[in-house]
């Protein structure tokens, strides 16, 4: 009788990088080429059946992040299913500034490992529901007692933290940091594998498992999916609650409803 | 149509989705601070995110004409909204709500990941012009950590989270879900089209 307390659906999340109002696309931030509009991207996915959006801001400079508020605006205005919005989110003003865009969920990054209080006051004053923590982690195989130790199948590894869009890492155990932002209040968890990241060997089911499993907030999956195999596998092994996408959505590999109806056919709680 | 839609501005929650959404259901609402222009409007919208003692404050200018309102012309509340509607909740404590339905708002139990964050499928429960063309099994946008327990029989459709929690409760002219339709795609647009529906008729 207690069976709808699982059912919530797993989410599929097709992720864009926005830069100075545009999509672009690449490996790794390098070698960007031109994707398109975001707002007819948005409409796109969202006819597939995606369940939320995130909007990744990659613009460097102050114009590219004003136009970003203008992108948010135009995609709230015409597609009705949750937005979340990251990159340069650094202050709370940020915050207030993109949820009144119209965005549902901020993601913050950096600016959270340098100031975890901005996870508490956004929490505090916008809800935990529209703060998304991101945390991009990378294997460092080493063995540390003051480390959260994880056995996978290329050996034993704790997380680092990496901040700066990968590029800097902390010598921060990712999987404590998990648990430190549920603290602070974050609403969600969106986890990405430096490691896989662009790889599109399939997730970090170590990772994605170990910080589903340590946290009780809902746990995005993010980086390295390929085929619809991944996908089941971050929710099937790596107990994920969601599962971000950028290249195979991009390049028409898959459809959200592909990806969908494979799911489901396999046992998977999905909006169809 | 002409019919005026009034949704509340109280400084709780983004209000531009759910403005957009009853724009693209062919309607022009107005998002107002005003308890006057909500007197003189033919509908009215109570969105809502954040803590329950806290909007009830911002609220109070608004309590006599949603109270004088309720029932007479048609009103729609979402989410907070619809959880503000009930005699009293246990949010940080007890606090009093509207009262404009009878029942308690509690907290979701702690075996279940809270906030209910995402889609869920509901059960239609009561045939209402709400839910027209609203299916068995539709999937709403919840995100939520308290539900309401209500005393009276105004359940038009319910989902499971743990328990058996109220999606979309009437009573008369009375309505709300605890899901956001502003953010629930095709099926949550389609019940902002049924409530605009609602008050052009009345």
């Amino acid at each position: 009788m207690w069976q709808g307390c699982k059912l919530l659906t797993k989410r599929i999340i097709p992720c864009l990088d926005v830069k100075d109002g545009r999509v672009v696309k690449g490996v790794h931030f390098r070698n960007l080429r031109d994707a398109g509009d975001p707002v007819e991207l948005a409409k796109m996915y969202n006819d597939q059946g995606a369940d939320e959006l995130v909007y990744l801001d990659i613009s460097a400079s102050p114009e590219g992040r004003k136009t970003m508020v203008g992108v948010v605006e135009k995609t709230a205005d015409q597609v009705f299913i949750p937005l979340t919005v990251g990159g340069g989110i650094g202050a709370v003003e940020d915050i207030r500034r993109i949820l009144k865009a119209g965005a549902d969920k901020v993601a913050i990054n950096t600016a959270a490992t340098k100031n975890p209080d901005i996870i508490r006051e956004g929490a505090r004053r916008f809800g935990s529901q529209c703060i998304v923590s991101a945390i991009d982690a990378k294997r460092v195989y080493e063995e540390r007692e003051d480390r959260i130790m994880v056995d996978t199948d290329e050996g034993r590894c704790w997380f680092d933290v990496y901040i700066y869009g990968g590029r800097k890492p902390l010598d921060m155990d990712a999987v404590a940091w998990a648990v430190r932002v549920e603290e602070l209040g974050a609403g969600e968890i969106l986890l990405t594998s430096m490691d896989a990241d662009g790889t599109k060997i399939g997730f970090d089911l170590p990772l994605t498992r170990t910080v589903s499993e340590e946290t009780n907030i809902p746990v995005i999956a993010s980086g390295g999916a390929g085929t619809l195999e991944h996908i089941y596998d971050a929710f099937a092994r790596g107990k994920a609650d969601a599962a971000l996408a950028a290249s195979i959505f991009h390049y028409r590999e898959y459809t959200v409803r592909d990806i969908k109806e494979y799911l489901k056919e396999k046992g998977i709680p999905v909006r169809v | 149509m002409g019919k005026k839609i009034a949704i509340i501005d109280y400084g709780v929650g983004n209000l531009r989705s759910v403005f957009k959404g009853l724009e693209y259901c062919g309607v022009e609402p107005v998002v107002t601070d005003d308890p006057a222009v909500v007197e003189e409007s033919d509908g009215i919208v109570l969105p809502g995110v954040g803590a329950f003692a806290d909007a009830m404050i911002r609220l109070r200018p608004f309590e006599q004409v949603l109270k004088a309102c309720a029932g007479k012309k048609p009103m729609l509340g979402i989410c907070l909204g619809m959880q503000l509607y009930f005699t009293l909740s246990e949010e940080d404590g007890i606090n009093q709500g509207l009262d404009l339905m009878r029942g308690r708002v509690l907290r979701l139990p702690d075996f279940v990941k809270i906030p209910q964050m995402g889609w869920n499928s509901i059960e239609v429960r009561k045939e209402s012009e709400l839910l027209d063309g609203i299916r068995d099994g539709d999937f709403f946008y919840f995100v939520h950590s308290y539900y309401a327990v209500p005393e009276e029989d105004v359940i038009l459709a319910s989902t499971r989270y743990g328990v058996d929690v109220p999606a979309v409760v009437g009573k008369g002219n009375l309505f709300a879900t605890q899901f956001h339709p502003e953010k629930s795609g095709k099926a949550g647009l389609r019940i902002l089209e049924n409530f605009v529906r609602i008050v052009g008729e009345r």
